[in-house]
């Protein structure tokens, strides 16, 4: 059963199903249904055309929602004819698709869970997996985002922006459930960033794929994890950093620099890093004044701040630090690492255990817990 | 079966017995506390007694309705001497005394000096569906 194939298929087909006239909510459940139905019959009879397979299939399950429908209503049932396919605008309507599922008025979690079933081609209950939501939850919440979007004309313009926001938000999810939410948003921002040719859609995709390499190297065996600096470099994956490495400089060639590709700079600089005292922390502190300049973002403001203790020392780092909103999530572990560089290990100690209190899961509330016990340790003697 | 609710607190259960806070173990000693609860969890889900586990931040506040058209008025952060949840686990289990023996081991979990915290724990029944037979 090739569901890769079932799952790049989706959106064209329901491209297809839309440019012959069907309301993309409708179109969408009919494609759905198509998906099931080709895991089920697939494995014994594989079609010669899938993708004209899956148009038929999909396109008569429509006609029967709409049949049941008329006759519903005790209306004349219509006329069951198929008319020709469209033009062939598969690249478009992919487009199109990702458009419509990223669209402005979508909230970032209705966005999200349109774009996995509609473009991505899973079905609910694997996306509500994901999102350790109730099935029934994430079935109400894609049918509201069709509600939605019903409105919006296929075929209207779209903002990239807001797509790539998106996929941004599925790859930073993280991998819960059996479906690998990254390497789904890698596969979806690589057919975008082919289909637009966009210097920072490449940005993103590159920056995907560096942090993507580092996975191995990312967690212990037990899902305790491991900091950059420590990590097993000889773990992290060549051909991925290769990949998003070309790619960037790629885009950065066209001088249209975004906030993805400065990220990705700032990833590809630690992945040319053998080790990590071999960082080049100079440039990567250039890179954030740039990204601080595009962003004006706090978050950006703190990482560029544990940059420049490594780029000019831990008093460096902690006067920028200073400047830092202190409410930030993070702000206290950022400080805590600071000051133990700095070598006031009882502060660090203090602040360790006080970040830990306040950290936003359980890996980094463990990890942080273990700094302040180390750190004790050591004070101990 | 029957479903409990085993509560950890951050305050206001009584004092454990070995109650030195995390950060001051070793570092093998919070691995090992950490390990342990894995492990703990994973064995309720091989015996299919699992349901459900979270943990909750320290922050929180208290919200309430303040009238027609008025935002909600919300109080907070908690006061120090407010009972403080800090997780749970849901478990589903034969018996009343098949919970107790879970929470049990639960609080046995090692801390400080590799020695079991003896943390108390709060096991609640959940209120259950009417039952079909009635008499």
């Amino acid at each position: 059963m090739d569901e890769p194939l079932l799952r790049e298929l989706t959106p064209a087909v329901i491209g297809v199903l839309v440019r012959r006239g069907a309301d993309f909510a409708t179109a969408e459940d009919a494609v759905q249904e198509a998906l099931l139905a080709a895991t089920l019959t697939w494995p014994g009879e594989p079609p010669s055309d899938p993708k004209g397979w899956l148009v038929t299939v999909a396109w008569r399950k429509f006609l029967d929602g709409r049949r049941a429908e008329a006759a519903r209503r005790g209306r004349e049932q219509r006329a069951e004819t198929e008319p020709p396919p469209g033009p062939a605008e598969t690249t478009d309507d992919t487009l199109q698709l990702f458009f419509l599922c990223a669209h402005p008025s979508l909230t970032p979690a209705s966005a999200v869970a349109l774009t996995l079933r509609a473009v991505g081609g899973l079905t609910t209950r694997q996306i509500a997996q994901a999102y350790l939501v109730p099935e029934a939850t994430m079935a109400q919440r894609i049918s509201r985002a069709k509600r939605t979007v019903s409105h919006v004309r296929f075929g209207a313009a779209g903002d990239l922006a807001t797509v790539r926001r998106v996929l941004y938000l599925i790859f930073n999810e993280g991998y819960t459930g059996d479906v690998d939410l990254a390497a789904e948003a890698i596969r979806l921002t690589r057919q975008l960033s082919s289909m637009t040719g966009n210097a920072e859609t490449a940005g993103l995709l590159a920056l995907m794929l560096l942090h993507h390499a580092r996975r191995p190297a990312r967690t212990r065996p037990d899902g305790s994890l491991v900091p950059l600096a420590e990590q097993d470099r000889s773990r992290w994956d060549t051909r991925l950093i290769a990949e998003g490495v070309t790619i960037l400089q790629t885009a950065l060639a066209r001088d249209k620099i975004g906030e993805f590709q400065a990220q990705a700079a700032i990833a590809a600089l630690h992945a040319d890093a053998p080790r990590a005292v071999e960082t080049d922390w100079v440039q990567i502190v250039s890179w954030y004044d740039e990204l601080l300049r595009l962003t004006g973002s706090p978050v950006v403001q703190l990482n560029r701040a544990v940059a420049i203790g490594e780029a000019d020392g831990a008093a460096a780092g902690l006067a920028a630090l200073a400047t830092v909103d202190p409410t930030l999530p993070r702000r206290t572990a950022a400080a805590a690492y600071l000051h133990e560089k700095a070598g006031d290990l009882p502060a660090a100690a203090q602040l360790y255990a006080e970040a830990a209190r306040s950290a936003p899961n359980l890996p980094e509330r463990h990890h942080l817990t273990r700094q302040a016990a180390r750190i004790r340790q050591t004070l101990r003697g | 079966m029957a479903k409990y609710l085993l509560l950890k607190h951050y305050r206001g259960a009584p004092e454990a017995v070995n109650s030195i806070p995390m950060d001051r173990w070793t570092p093998q000693e919070v691995q090992d506390h950490i390990q342990y609860m894995n492990d703990f969890a994973a064995r309720l889900e091989s015996s299919g007694e699992w349901v459900d586990g979270q943990a909750l931040s320290p922050e929180g506040t208290f919200v309430r309705y303040d009238g027609e058209g008025r935002p909600p008025v919300t109080d907070g952060p908690f006061a120090e001497t407010k009972d403080l949840i800090a997780g749970w686990m849901v478990i589903d289990v034969d018996s009343y005394e098949r919970a107790v023996a879970l929470a049990g081991e639960l609080s046995a979990a090692p801390g400080a000096g590799g020695k079991p915290i003896h943390e108390w724990l709060e096991l609640r029944p959940f209120l259950t569906e009417p039952p079909t037979v009635t008499e």
